[in-house]
């Protein structure tokens, strides 16, 4: 560290004094001996101080391992089929559901079951988006509407969505109303809930830098709890999403016929009728490939750069 | 004279008194370090000078467009870069959107950090966290700059350079700065006025004149940091059982 020796150091021969009065010295005075000297002195401590630039490679464990999980799987079921245990029309291998789903697909039917499913699904979880997100800012921020709604939206989201269709069956009949009322009521309370805890653990010290910096009530609300939340608001929105994906196959489940259209879960409920388990299974497994699709290709991505770019993912196993 | 405090008083509840009968004059342009051991309402004397809390009794006065912050930890946002961290402080003061990038670039450039200006908080070392929590309170544009221990968490090298940043931008912006520490050395080093605050209740109990000789001579600075120490600690002393 360069500190200006003092010219009495050069002239003492005595040692001692002079390391005292050097090491006051350092602490107590000026450290540095000129604009260019500071500057310096600091581009050297933060290049110590900051991490060097990571690349990003490709890891390919990432794609191979949960590959390798499926095959198992895949092979585990096989092996279960060829030992003959139950009937191949009760227990398809497959080898038969693949089958299956070519035929489907042949028909035209699996494209448009699952078109429709998705189209549902994903309006209504924007729609559901839209209106629990101005709903779940306002419980959050305004306390005596958190306390008198809170319990009520809590209680919204223990509720399974699926005792809502014969309600909305009565009153919307058979029509696409139904399936996107059961939707709502599944995903909307999460969302809020979602949201409401993301605000719930913003530090303190932001609400604070907002006040010292002069926010507005909206201000604030926007540009500082908002973003703050964001993780929080992230993990509500997928769990937003999961329920409404559930509760729009629970209504296409049961509420078939009328104006609805053909989803996922009308071809389940066809498989069942029909008693050809190669359909269900089919359905079941087209129902859950949308629910890891939509995750690995919307979510994940989105999550994980919103996690980098605050620095949530160091040492995580994702 | 940017900060009249008069017979100040804080209490929380029914609690005993933390701040009782403070006095305080503080003139444009100077740098006043108001020194205590911990616990002693440094923190909620500097929380009424901003207006975030009031006074139970007595009288302030302060600017009429209120005063700058900076806290402790850097308390940058981080969603934002360090630019944009600085962009919003300008954002929320009413700046338009092309002069807040200019502006925030000078700032940084002011703070040595031109070119880190892209870089989120968590990328940053404390020492440039803190810089750019400096350049953000100085974007709020306020005569009056408060300070809350915002060294107390960095390394003492750090702490040293920050020290003489300080000075350096103080000279260079002529602001008006209070800058609370419980570092009776840091007081001396920085302060033009060390102001000892006591503990339960706070007062101001003694204040000694830091002249420009004490920056330059480490002996003269080193008996005045004896000085202040002794007297802090009979302070404290005086709250044994």
């Amino acid at each position: 560290m360069p500190s200006n020796p003092t010219p009495l150091a050069e002239s003492e021969p005595v040692v001692e004094p002079v390391e005292t009065r050097e090491h006051v010295h350092a602490a107590l005075t000026r450290t540095s001996t000129g604009n260019e000297d500071l500057r310096e002195l600091e581009s050297g401590l933060d290049s110590l101080q900051s991490d060097a630039e990571r690349k990003h490679r490709i890891d390919w464990s990432r794609i191979l391992l949960p590959v390798a999980a499926l095959v198992v799987l895949v092979l585990i079921w096989q092996f279960y089929v060829s030992l003959g245990v139950k009937r191949r029309d009760l227990v398809p291998g497959p080898l038969d559901v693949m089958g299956q789903m070519g035929l489907l697909w042949n028909e035209g039917k699996l494209q448009e079951a699952m078109w429709t499913s998705l189209q549902r699904g994903v309006v209504g979880f924007i729609i559901s988006v839209a209106i629990a997100t101005p709903v779940g800012l306002l419980l959050a921020q305004v306390a005596p509407l958190r306390r008198a709604f809170g319990p009520l939206i809590s209680g919204l989201q223990v509720l399974p969505s699926v005792a809502w269709v014969p309600a909305a069956i009565i009153w919307f009949g058979l029509t696409d109303a139904t399936v996107y009322f059961v939707v709502f009521m599944g995903a909307i309370p999460s969302i809020i809930n979602g949201l409401i805890s993301g605000v719930d653990q913003i530090p303190p010290q932001y609400r604070r830098v907002g006040t010292v910096l002069g926010a507005s009530r909206l201000q604030m609300a926007l540009q500082v709890i908002l973003p703050a939340a964001l993780p929080g608001y992230l993990g509500g929105l997928k769990q937003g999403w999961a329920f409404s994906w559930r509760s729009l196959m629970a209504a296409e489940i049961i509420a078939v016929g009328g104006t609805i259209g053909f989803g996922l879960g009308s071809l389940l409920d066809q498989g069942r009728v029909l008693s050809d388990m190669s359909v269900v299974m089919s359905a079941i497994l087209l129902i859950l490939g949308v629910g890891i699709l939509i995750e690995l290709l919307v979510f994940a991505p989105i999550e994980k750069r919103l996690l980098r770019s605050r620095g949530l993912l160091a040492g995580s196993t994702r | 004279m940017p900060v009249v405090l008069e017979h100040l008083g804080k209490r929380f509840g029914d609690g005993a008194p933390v701040l009782d009968d403070v006095n305080a004059n503080i003139e444009k342009g100077e740098f006043v370090a108001l020194l205590g051991a911990s616990g002693c309402g440094k923190s909620t004397l500097l929380n009424i000078i901003a207006g975030l809390e009031a006074p139970s009794s007595g009288a302030l006065e302060v600017p009429s467009d209120g005063a700058a912050f900076m806290f402790q930890d850097a308390a940058l946002f981080p969603w934002l870069t360090a630019r944009e961290n600085i962009e919003l402080a300008l954002k929320l003061r009413g700046v338009g959107k092309a002069e807040r990038r200019a502006k925030a670039q000078e700032l940084l450039e002011l703070v040595h950090l031109g070119a880190a200006g892209d870089k989120r908080p968590h990328e940053l070392s404390g020492g440039m966290r803190q810089r750019v929590s400096l350049a953000r309170s100085l974007a709020q544009d306020r005569q009056l700059l408060l300070m809350d221990e915002p060294f107390a968490a960095l390394d003492a090298i750090t702490r040293d350079l920050l020290h003489d940043e300080l000075e350096r931008i103080w000279k260079e912006t002529g602001r008006t700065i209070v800058f609370v520490t419980h570092n009776v050395r840091e007081a001396v080093r920085l302060g033009q006025r060390v102001l000892l605050l006591s503990s339960r209740p706070g007062r101001v109990v003694q204040e000694w004149a830091v002249t420009e000789e004490h920056r330059t001579d480490a002996g003269l600075a080193g008996q005045l940091t004896g000085v202040i120490t002794a007297r802090l600690r009979e302070e404290i002393r005086r709250h044994a059982k």
